[in-house]
C-alpha cells in the first residue's frame, strides 16, 4: 500500500462500544423459542402488559395537551443531544460548585472501578442500591461482589430479581415475569429469618420485604443510585420512583454515588415540567409518581455529606455519532414501548439478552454495544425482532420513531454483512422485478406453480427458510391468472367496460 | 378522475381478485382506471428487510410508471405498499438515488393513496353501492392504522354496505404477526401473535375477516385455513365491489 498523503481527511476514530450486560448469548429467535414455551411467563406478561396499557391510555387520553407535551419532550431531547458536550460540562461545573465530585467513565469497566474505589474509601463492605438501569447495564453488582462488597437492591422488584439470582425482564417492572406465588417462594427461600407462614397476599409480601430492607437502610453507610434526570443549569439530580425506598437510599447514607448515563442530562430546571408529566403517565399510568427526589450537590447537615456523580458513556458517544440512530438516546426509559409491543408481550424481556429489552432495546442495544455482522453477533438479530407494527412509536412520550430506526439498523446490518444468501436472493428478486418482461414471465411460472398446491389448492409444507411459516399457515397456490393477464384478456376488458357502463346507466337514471 | 392502479406485486401475482375488485369499483364510480403495464413492485419487502440499494430500480420504475402528469391519483389496495411509497421511497432516493429520482419520488408520493383513504378523503364517498349479506369483522392492518392513519375510514365504508352484519374485532389494533420477513425470521413469535389474533376473530363468529392489505390477509387466512376455522379472509375491496346485481358468492374452500 502506498503511504502517499492524498489530502483526504481521515475519518475520526470511532468512539468505542459499551461493555457489560448488553449482549445475550444467543440470537433472538433461539431465545424466544424457549421463552414462548414458558406458559407461566406468557400469562404473567399478557396480564401485566394489558393492565398497564389500559391505565396508560386513561391518563394520557385525559390530558388535552398530551400531544404538545410529547412534541416538547422530543424537542428538548433533540436539542440536548445536539449540544451534549457543552451541557455535560455545565453539569459537571454546577455539581462541583455545590460540593459534589464528578467522575467520567468511558465504559462499564471504568465505571465499575470508580464506584468500587469510592466504596472502598469509605471502609464499608455493603451498599444499598436504588433502581438503576445504568448499573445493571455495566454489571456493577457482580463487580462489587467480586471485590468483596455486598450490594442490596432496595426497589421491591429489583430485590425479587436479586434474591432469585435472576435477571430483570422489564425496564420498570423488572420482575414482571414473576407472579405472587413465585415471589412467595423466592422470599421463603432467600430472606433470612422470614416468617415461614408467609402467604401470597401482596401486602404481606411487601411487609416481608420491608422488614428485611429497613434494617439495611438503617445500617448501611453507602448508597449507589441511578438518575432519571440531571439538570445542567443547576447541577440537580432527580430520581422518580413509587415506593419510597429510593428516597431512603438517597437521604439516609453518608455517601451517595450516582451513576448516570450521559444522555440523561436536561438543559434547564424548567424542563422537568415536561418530563415529570410525560414519565409517570407513560410508565406506570399514574398522573404523578409517589416519590420524586431531587438533590443538588451536598447540603451541610442534611442528607449524604459525600456525593459523587459518575457520568457513564459506555457506547453512548458511538450512538450519538449516528445521524439517524442517535434518536434512540432521547429515550427516558418509561417502558411504554415495551408494554404495547406485541413481540415483547409474547417473547418477554430475557429473549433480548440485554439490560434494555423491547422495542427500544432492539435499537439501543446494538447501538451501544455494536452488532458485529460478520461474527454472527446475537445483537445483529435484535433489529429483526419486530413486525414493524408501529405501536411503540405511537406510545413513546418523546416520539422516537422506533420502526424507522429498526429499518435503519437492518440496513446497516445488511451493508456490513458482505454477501449472504439472503442478499443474493434480494438482488435476484429486484433483478426480476425491475424488468417488467421478466416479472411477467415469473408470474407465468408462478401460475404453473399451482401444481405445488394440494387438491384443495393449499400449500402446507415449504422448504427452509420458509418452514417456520408453513408450520402454522397454509399458503394458497398461485391463481390461474395474474391480474395483468386478466386485464389484458377479453374477459377483463368486458368486465371493465361493464363497470363503466353501469356508472353511465346510473347517471342517466339520476338525471331522469 | 384518471386513476393509475397499482396492483402491487403480491396482488397482481397471488391475489388478483382483490385487484380486480378495486379496478371494477373505481370504474363503477365513474373513473378512468389506467394500468401502466410496466409496473412491478414497490420494494417494500427489500427496505423492510434491510436492503436499500437493491430496490433503487424498483423505486425508479414506480416513479416512472406513475409519474405521468395525466394520472391524477395512484391508488392501491394495500396500506403497506402505500406506506412504502409515501415514507420509504424518499429514504432510498435520498441515500442511493440521483436528483431525477428524488424529484420523481417526491411527485408521485403526493398523489399516492390506499384504497379506503382515496374513496373517503379524495372522492368523498362512503356509500359505494355495495351489498354483502354476511357477518364481517375488520382487522385494521398496522401500516394502514399507524403509518397512513386511515383510522375509521374503512369502517365508514363497511358500515355503509347494504345488509352487512359488521361486528367489532376485540383487540383489533394489535398486530397479526405478519411483518413481512418477520414471519419467516421470527416464525414462532409471529405464530404466537397470529394465534391471539385468530382467537379474537373466533369470538366474533364472523364468516369473513376483512382488511385492506392482501399480505396481512394471506397471513391471517393461512392460519385460519390451517386450523380449519369457519371464518375466511376477504379483501375490503371485494366486499365493496359486491353488489345486489353481482354479489360476491361466499365459498368455504378458497382462502
Ligand atoms: S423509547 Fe420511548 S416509549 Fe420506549 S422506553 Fe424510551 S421513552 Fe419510553
Amino acid at each position: 500500500m502506498s503511504s502517499t498523503f492524498l489530502g483526504m481527511p481521515a475519518t475520526p476514530p470511532r468512539s468505542p462500544y459499551g461493555t457489560g450486560n448488553l449482549r445475550g448469548d444467543r440470537k433472538f429467535p433461539a431465545a424466544a423459542h424457549d421463552e414462548l414455551r414458558n406458559e407461566q411467563l406468557r400469562r404473567n406478561l399478557g396480564k401485566a402488559t394489558h393492565t398497564i396499557r389500559a391505565k396508560r391510555l386513561n391518563v394520557t387520553g385525559e390530558l388535552p395537551d398530551w400531544e404538545q407535551l410529547r412534541d416538547a419532550g422530543s424537542a428538548i431531547k433533540t436539542d440536548t443531544m445536539n449540544r451534549l458536550p457543552e451541557l455535560l460540562e455545565q453539569l459537571e461545573q454546577q455539581v462541583t460548585e455545590r460540593g459534589g465530585t464528578v467522575h467520567w467513565a468511558r465504559d462499564g469497566v471504568e465505571a465499575n472501578e470508580i464506584v468500587t474505589r469510592l466504596v472502598r474509601a469509605t471502609g464499608s463492605t455493603e451498599v444499598i442500591k436504588v433502581k438503576s438501569m445504568a448499573t445493571q447495564e455495566i454489571g456493577l453488582n457482580e463487580h462489587l461482589e467480586s471485590a468483596g462488597i455486598t450490594p442490596y437492591e432496595t426497589d421491591l422488584a429489583e430485590l425479587i430479581v436479586q434474591l432469585a439470582h435472576d435477571k430483570p425482564s422489564h425496564i420498570l417492572v423488572p420482575a414482571i415475569h414473576r407472579n405472587r406465588d413465585e415471589i412467595r417462594q423466592i422470599f421463603l427461600k432467600e430472606i433470612p429469618g422470614v416468617d415461614p407462614r408467609l402467604d401470597n397476599v401482596p401486602a404481606h409480601l411487601a411487609a416481608a420485604a420491608r422488614a428485611y430492607l429497613r434494617e439495611k437502610f438503617m445500617t448501611t453507610k453507602v448508597a449507589v443510585s441511578g438518575a432519571n434526570f440531571g439538570i445542567a443549569e443547576t447541577g440537580t439530580l432527580s430520581v422518580v420512583e413509587s415506593e419510597g425506598n429510593g428516597r431512603m437510599c438517597l437521604t439516609l447514607p453518608d455517601t451517595l454515588i450516582t451513576v448516570m448515563g450521559i444522555e440523561k442530562v436536561l438543559p434547564r430546571y424548567q424542563d422537568l415540567e415536561v418530563f415529570l408529566q410525560l414519565l409517570p403517565r407513560s410508565s406506570t399510568g399514574e398522573r404523578m409518581n409517589p416519590y420524586t427526589s431531587m438533590w443538588t450537590g451536598v447540603t451541610p447537615g442534611d442528607g449524604p455529606q459525600d456525593f459523587h456523580l459518575v457520568l457513564l458513556d459506555n457506547g453512548r458517544t458511538a450512538a450519538l455519532a449516528d445521524r439517524i440512530g442517535r434518536e434512540a438516546l432521547n429515550c427516558i426509559r418509561c417502558s411504554a414501548c415495551l408494554n404495547v409491543c406485541p413481540v415483547y408481550e409474547r417473547a418477554g424481556g430475557h429473549a433480548y439478552g440485554s439490560t434494555y429489552p423491547g422495542p427500544i432495546g432492539a435499537v439501543l442495544t446494538p447501538q451501544l454495544a455494536g452488532m458485529h455482522a460478520a461474527k454472527d453477533d446475537p445483537n445483529s438479530s435484535l433489529p429483526y425482532a419486530s413486525s414493524l407494527c408501529g405501536a411503540c412509536f405511537d406510545a413513546c412520550p418523546v416520539k422516537i420513531d422506533i420502526p424507522s430506526l429498526l429499518v435503519e439498523l437492518r440496513h446497516q446490518h445488511t451493508e456490513e454483512s458482505g454477501t449472504t444468501a439472503e442478499k443474493l436472493a434480494m438482488k435476484a428478486a429486484a433483478g426480476v422485478m425491475k424488468r417488467p418482461k421478466l416479472f411477467t414471465a415469473a408470474q407465468k411460472a408462478a401460475e404453473l406453480g399451482r401444481v405445488l398446491g394440494g387438491r384443495d389448492g393449499k400449500i402446507s409444507h415449504l422448504p427452509p427458510p420458509f418452514n417456520g411459516w408453513s408450520d402454522s399457515r397454509d399458503t394458497a397456490a398461485p391463481p390461474k391468472q395474474s391480474f395483468r393477464s386478466w386485464l389484458a384478456s377479453d374477459e377483463g376488458a368486458a368486465t371493465m367496460r361493464a363497470a363503466a357502463d353501469e356508472y353511465d346507466r346510473n347517471q342517466q337514471e339520476e338525471e331522469k | 378522475m384518471r386513476i393509475g392502479l397499482f396492483a402491487t406485486c403480491l396482488g397482481d401475482t397471488l391475489f388478483p381478485e382483490a385487484v380486480k375488485s378495486t379496478a371494477v369499483l373505481l370504474a363503477r364510480l365513474g373513473h378512468e382506471v389506467v394500468f401502466p403495464p410496466e409496473q412491478t413492485c414497490c420494494g417494500q419487502m427489500h427496505v423492510n428487510t434491510g436492503y436499500q440499494r437493491e430496490p433503487v430500480p424498483l423505486v425508479r420504475n414506480f416513479a416512472e410508471q406513475f409519474g405521468d402528469p395525466s394520472i391524477d391519483a395512484v391508488v392501491m389496495p394495500s396500506g403497506s405498499c402505500a406506506g412504502s411509497v409515501r415514507h420509504q421511497h424518499e429514504i432510498v432516493a435520498e441515500r442511493y438515488g440521483d436528483a431525477a429520482l428524488r424529484a420523481g419520488v417526491a411527485t408521485v408520493k403526493t398523489k399516492t393513496y390506499e384504497l379506503s383513504e382515496f374513496l373517503v378523503d379524495v372522492l368523498d364517498v362512503t356509500e359505494v353501492g355495495a351489498y354483502f349479506p354476511h357477518r364481517v369483522t375488520y382487522h385494521p392492518t398496522c401500516h394502514s392504522l399507524r403509518m397512513l392513519r386511515v383510522g375509521e375510514k374503512p369502517l365508514k365504508l363497511l358500515r355503509a354496505v347494504d345488509a352487512i352484519d359488521l361486528v367489532e374485532l376485540p383487540e383489533a389494533d394489535s398486530c397479526c404477526g405478519f411483518g413481512g420477513t418477520f414471519a419467516v425470521k421470527n416464525a414462532e413469535t409471529s405464530t404466537a401473535m397470529l394465534q391471539d389474533k385468530m382467537r379474537n376473530i373466533a369470538t366474533t363468529e364472523a364468516a369473513v375477516c376483512t382488511a385492506g392489505d392482501s399480505s396481512c390477509l394471506m397471513h391471517i387466512g393461512g392460519g385460519l385455513s390451517r386450523i380449519k376455522s369457519g371464518t375466511r379472509t376477504l379483501h375490503l375491496a371485494q366486499i365493496l365491489s359486491s353488489t345486489r346485481t353481482s354479489p360476491y358468492v361466499l365459498t368455504e374452500a378458497v382462502r
